[in-house]
């Protein structure tokens, strides 16, 4: 597949399917992975870099789990095609920011990637729609088997994986699960609920992973503690915890449809207004309004739009999404009235 | 509305910073925002939580602590320091003794109770004293772990994974 082609395509993780959709976004597992032998990526001289790419991607290129996949050598892109895989979740920022001698293999439906050569030598990941972590964790770790029977990891009984930073020693999984918390955050409790989990050793972050703002009120939220526990101990623990903050949200948004019916539902209807008649819009704005509509559709206010539609907005409105579609590079203020357009086209404004 | 910064542009980016629980808004135009982005990721990169970390918890204030270098890949204490990276996996064996606290600090363990690869080649001996194990070996030790704290789950898991490691062999 060409990187132009996933335009036509909306990733399986935005499908809004799978497990309790109407709050959980998506679920998302990962692994480091290192060879034994060879200095970690980023500590690497060329040669050394070298041979890493070509060990892995040959191990890769047999798998049975991404005989389609499309494998693309990170150096070779535009840095709009870069920005465009970030966007859509396929890789991280410091990947795009590293690419020489560096690589990228996903199947088509955008499930499993695999970062080659990212700060550590591998870095694998399932994406999926819902709250599913548990299946996202079986195909990784049926994926991580085949590749460990092919290649020496860097492992040690006592630490586990060795990774590049001492933070992914061990298992070197990090689970992550995408929240929606409109009523909680609306109604004030969203920073108690948070702050709580922090003291689990769990984590929250933004939309696109580590260093990146809540916005629109999608957190993201996974483990810290890589070590002493095993991934489905580590994977059973945030799922409680999501279990949790799931029914919160639940009876937050029950609360404030009894409460302030006429508030909600004006709130989601005049943004639902705003972005249909919109011919400048941030993408700050437009997340946050996306926000809105999308309880509005998961509580049954709004009824002529899909979850589906409104996940593949908040990806396409997007700099450089925007960009592809365009096919060219847009100022900011360009990106506005482009992002508006598209809004409209799809909801039919 | 205008960037903070240069007064000029647009401001289209827009950041929250929470410094002793102070909140700060920066609104910022493209240009600007790029230039305090890497400034930015400089600042707030985990790797300087981790040398902070390293510094409160071991007392590495030798020189010769700082200069003691990994055999394999050159990497000094110094550069681990400074980029909160190791170079390779024997980096864990050569910087053991400050390492351990650290990661102690980080995940409260410092003991592998996860998956085991098929294929251990050679194990980078993180423990002095300890031997060669190769993953059948420690799969069983954990067993009889798992027995004794009466962990029944987690030793019937293990013992599933012996069961299937042995018919391979």
């Amino acid at each position: 597949m060409r990187i132009d082609d996933l335009l036509k395509h909306t990733s399986e993780w935005l499908k809004g399917t799978g497990p309790n959709s109407n709050i959980v976004i998506s679920s998302r597992i990962r692994l480091a992975r290192n060879l034994s032998g060879l200095p970690f990526s980023h500590w690497a001289g060329k040669k050394q870099k070298e041979e890493s790419l070509e060990t892995i991607k040959g191990a890769l290129q047999t798998s049975q789990f991404l005989k389609k996949a499309t494998s693309i050598d990170i150096s070779s892109l535009s840095s709009i095609d870069k920005q465009f895989l970030v966007e859509r979740h396929l890789m991280s920022r410091e990947h795009a920011a590293n690419p020489e001698l560096s690589a990228l293999l996903f199947d088509d439906k955008e499930i499993v990637s695999i970062m080659i050569n990212e700060e550590d030598h591998i870095r694998m990941q399932v994406m999926q729609s819902g709250f599913n972590l548990t299946e996202s964790w079986r195909i990784t770790n049926e994926i991580d088997t085949e590749l460990g029977a092919r290649l020496n990891y860097a492992f040690s009984s006592k630490l586990g994986y060795l990774t590049a930073c001492p933070t992914n020693v061990g298992t070197g999984i990090r689970a992550s699960v995408m929240l929606h918390l409109p009523a909680l955050v609306l109604t004030n409790q969203a920073n108690r609920v948070l702050q709580t989990i922090t003291k689990l050793g769990l984590t929250i972050r933004g939309f696109y992973g580590e260093g990146t703002e809540v916005q629109g009120n999608f957190f993201q939220i996974s483990n810290q503690v890589t070590l002493g526990r095993s991934e489905e101990e580590i994977i059973d623990g945030i799922e409680r915890v999501i279990n949790q903050i799931v029914s919160r949200e639940e009876s937050a948004r029950k609360t404030m449809f009894m409460r302030s019916k006429e508030k909600l539902i004006d709130r989601i209807w005049r943004s639902y207004g705003t972005l249909r008649s919109a011919h400048i819009i941030s993408s700050n704005e437009t997340i946050e309004l996306l926000s809105v509509i999308r309880l509005g559709v998961d509580m049954d206010i709004i009824k002529d739009i899909t979850i589906p539609v409104i996940n593949e907005l908040f990806i396409l409105t997007q700099p450089a999404h925007l960009q592809k579609m365009e096919k060219k590079v847009l100022s900011p203020q360009e990106r506005d009235l482009k992002r508006a357009e598209i809004i409209r086209e799809k909801l039919g404004g | 509305m205008l960037c903070d910064i240069c007064g000029k542009n647009d401001a289209t980016v827009h950041l929250t910073e929470i410094v002793d629980n102070k909140m700060t808004k920066l609104h910022l135009c493209e240009e600007c925002a790029k230039k305090k982005g890497a400034e930015m990721e400089e600042h707030f990169g985990l790797s300087d939580l981790l040398a902070g970390l390293v510094d409160f918890e071991t007392k590495v204030t030798h020189k010769k602590e700082l200069k003691k270098k990994c055999a394999r890949c050159g990497m000094t204490y110094e550069d681990f320091r400074r980029t909160g990276r190791l170079g390779c996996g024997e980096c864990y064996a050569t910087f053991e003794e400050s390492l351990v606290p650290l990661i102690k600090r980080v995940h409260g363990s410092s003991e592998h109770l996860g998956k085991v690869p098929s294929r251990v080649s050679k194990p980078v001996k993180v423990q002095a004293s300890q031997k060669k194990i190769d993953g059948l070996e420690e799969l069983k030790r954990r067993l009889q772990r798992a027995v004794k704290l009466e962990q029944f789950e987690d030793a019937a898991r293990l013992r599933d994974k012996i069961r299937e490691l042995e018919k391979k062999k």
